[in-house]
């Protein structure tokens, strides 16, 4: 199987289950996916054929509970010995269970009665894994812990909605490879030096130690590493990954086309990835505000479970991004406005729907937030329905690991203490006032949305729009004197609305609801 | 009786089995899954299921009536028909042996009993219900129609 052209179509999969009823529905099942279907009624029997074909299977769906052997040793072989990714199934879905999947590697534990759609993305495993792969060839001391760029690429790759096309992707692909392979210069590879295996947790506590420091220029490798406290890194270490990750940021940057920000981008994305989240939340508006002082703020810090899930996905979601997401819309082209206007936090909506639809692509909503404070605004102005259209593609992850990128795709100088899955210690976060104020903030999202309720009609009270948007870690100063400027004008003159380019308004391809239109007044948010 | 009764007939009789709870939408699913590279793509899974059911309903029995009852033994037995009554959509049997597997737990050997009566009891009623099925199925084709698809209007 090719890299480049990647396919669904003809995945080699092998079916392990002792019951012959569940063989039988699988098989048939796999086959209608276009893929090759080899079914194995033993663990022991799977073993022999894998071995037998190391390179003969893309994947294995294996049930938890074998005869011969108990399903989480095979999956404990396969993936030590084989390197394939393994999916493990059961009837049984209790935590302990799907969690003890996890720990031993299943990248995905599915609930039986298993569904044809559930079926019908396993692919991505095999993908995600083969880009990890690329990865570790390359070397550059990233081996198995590019997760980050992984999940960006996958990200990338699985991004377009159901109609992926992996080879124009080819370039975003290279450039990563070219990446790792300017990360490995002559010095450090004759120096014989440990790999450093850039894992999840040491991105995250270099990001996090980066967004301490705070600005860009400012964080250097030497501040950085005391700040990570971890004893065995060096500061060359830290160096080179901190030219990389600049180098990513930047061409993420540029991808993007973003360039209406002066102080970057805050906006909030409270889109919980949790479809629990949403599943309370049948308000007309559909709209969740959370207050974003201007802060990348993950859903994660008010509802970090959902995203636990990292590797293992929800088999009842759905991963793969509808094909609303569209880049074009994301982008939503920033209107060029002056971004002054725009740099000041606004609450904006949150659609339940995209909220409950996927977890959350981070990196993807990272870019597409940036044209957000002119989306904010619009929000602000005009129906939360329409922010929903927009706000969608951004909330649509590939898979729930995506997500949890969020932070490293922050521009630098708009590091915010943005809390992680695994990284939920505050103290390790700069922007702690938001941080409460976001933790203050239930995950009901009416909740939230009342809060801001209370806030909007008296946002002229800059102070207590300061203490909630007390961005200390960011541009503070300017940032909130823009913010509660921009508050004020909000609740006070009406004729801002006047000031703002037509294509603010009539930039989105919805026009409100009647039923958003009284949502929105009865939460103050309509401007008459 | 006419083709078209027999067809009715049919679709009545499989719209009872998921009004009763016997069925679920699985079985719908296989349904679904049947096509013209496997017309008998059905009825060879729930064959397959009568077979594996028998041979583990009769392990069941085995096991709990030693004198001395080895929950360990008989826990994973009423798994393994928890699994495979899934597979068919056995609704009823499914839920049985939720049950069943709450009192291995306690180790409960006289309801235990009990629930292996009750697990029985469900199964040999799906299974009747199930070739009576297939049998109208059978009916029909034989008689030169169709068999219609299953249309859930309820």
């Amino acid at each position: 199987m090719e890299k480049g052209g990647f396919s669904p179509v003809g995945l080699r999969v092998l079916v392990v289950d002792d019951d012959p009823t569940w063989l039988k529905i699988l098989e048939k099942m796999l086959k209608k996916c276009s893929y090759e279907v080899t079914t194995c009624g033993l663990a022991r029997e799977a073993l022999r054929l894998l071995r037998e074909r190391k390179d003969g299977y893309d994947i294995v769906i294996s049930d938890v509970n074998m005869p011969d052997m108990d399903g989480f040793k095979l999956l404990e072989h396969v993936g030590l010995e084989l390197d394939l990714p393994v999916i493990m199934m059961s009837v049984d879905g209790e935590t302990s269970r799907v969690m003890k999947g996890v720990q031993h590697g299943a990248c995905d534990y599915l609930l039986k009665p298993i569904r044809m759609k559930e079926l019908k993305i396993i692919w991505q495993h095999v993908l995600r894994k083969k880009l990890q792969e690329v990865r570790d060839i390359e070397g550059c001391g990233y081996d198995g812990g590019a997760d980050w760029i992984t999940r960006y690429d996958e990200a990338h790759f699985l991004g377009g909605g159901e109609d992926v096309s992996f080879g124009k992707k080819r370039k975003d692909f290279d450039f990563e490879k070219k990446l790792l392979q300017d990360e490995s210069d002559p010095s450090s590879s004759s120096s014989k030096k440990a790999r450093v295996v850039w894992s999840f947790e040491l991105h995250q506590k270099f990001v996090n130690a980066v967004n301490q420091i705070g600005c860009d220029h400012k964080a250097g490798p030497k501040k950085i590493l005391d700040l990570m406290n971890v004893p065995w890194l060096t500061r060359e270490n830290v160096a080179s990954h901190l030219q990389k990750y600049r180098l990513y940021l930047s061409r993420l940057e540029k991808e993007k086309e973003i360039k209406c920000y002066s102080g970057g981008v805050k906006s909030i994305d409270s889109s919980p990835k949790d479809a629990e989240v949403n599943s309370g939340h049948q308000s007309p508006g559909k709209s969740s505000f959370v207050f974003s002082g201007g802060m990348f703020q993950k859903a994660t810090e008010t509802d970090p479970k959902p995203l636990a899930s990292a590797s293992l996905s929800d088999p009842n979601t759905d991963v793969i991004m509808p094909p609303k997401t569209k880049k074009t819309r994301i982008g939503f082209d920033p209107p060029p406005i002056s971004s002054s206007a725009f740099d000041s936090l606004l609450p904006w909506n949150d659609a339940s729907e995209v909220l409950e639809s996927k977890p959350v692509l981070y990196e993807n909503s990272f870019l597409q937030q940036l044209p957000l404070p002119s989306q904010s605004s619009y929000v602000a102005n005009s129906a939360p329905s329409l922010m929903e259209e927009e706000m969608k593609p951004p909330y649509e992850t590939p898979a729930g690991g995506s997500s949890v990128n969020a932070d490293e795709f922050l521009m630098p100088q708009d590091k915010i203490s943005t809390v992680t899955i695994q990284d939920l210690d505050p103290s390790a976060i700069s922007c702690m006032k938001q941080q409460e104020f976001s933790s203050n903030v239930t995950n009901n999202t009416e909740a939230i949305l009342r809060s801001l309720n209370w806030e909007l009609p008296e946002s002229h009270h800059s102070a207590s729009l300061d203490t909630d948007l007390d961005l200390s870690c960011l541009n503070g100063d300017r940032f909130l004197a823009n913010t509660g400027l921009y508050f004020q004008d909000y609740s006070n003159s009406p004729s801002l609305l006047s000031e703002l380019p037509l294509n603010l308004w009539y930039g989105n391809e919805r026009l409100p609801d009647p039923d958003d239109y009284s949502f929105m007044v009865d939460h103050g948010l309509f401007i008459s | 009786m006419d083709l078209v009764q027999m067809q009715k007939s049919l679709q009545d009789y499989t719209k009872s089995l998921f009004l009763e709870g016997i069925l679920d939408s699985q079985f719908l699913q296989l349904q679904q899954l049947q096509d013209e590279s496997n017309p008998d793509f059905v009825s060879q899974v729930v064959t397959l299921f009568f077979q594996d059911s028998d041979r583990i309903l009769n392990d069941l029995s085995l096991s709990l009536d030693q004198q001395v009852v080895d929950f360990k033994k008989v826990d994973p037995h009423v798994h393994q028909l928890k699994g495979s009554s899934s597979s068919i959509g056995a609704q009823r049997v499914k839920n049985a042996c939720v049950v069943f597997r709450n009192f291995c737990e306690q180790q409960n050997v006289e309801a235990c009993h009990r629930c292996l009566q009750q697990v029985k009891q469900e199964y040999y009623l799906v299974k009747n219900r199930l070739e009576t099925l297939f049998k109208l199925e059978q009916q029909i084709v034989a008689s030169g129609g169709m068999v219609p698809a299953v249309e859930l209007g309820f």
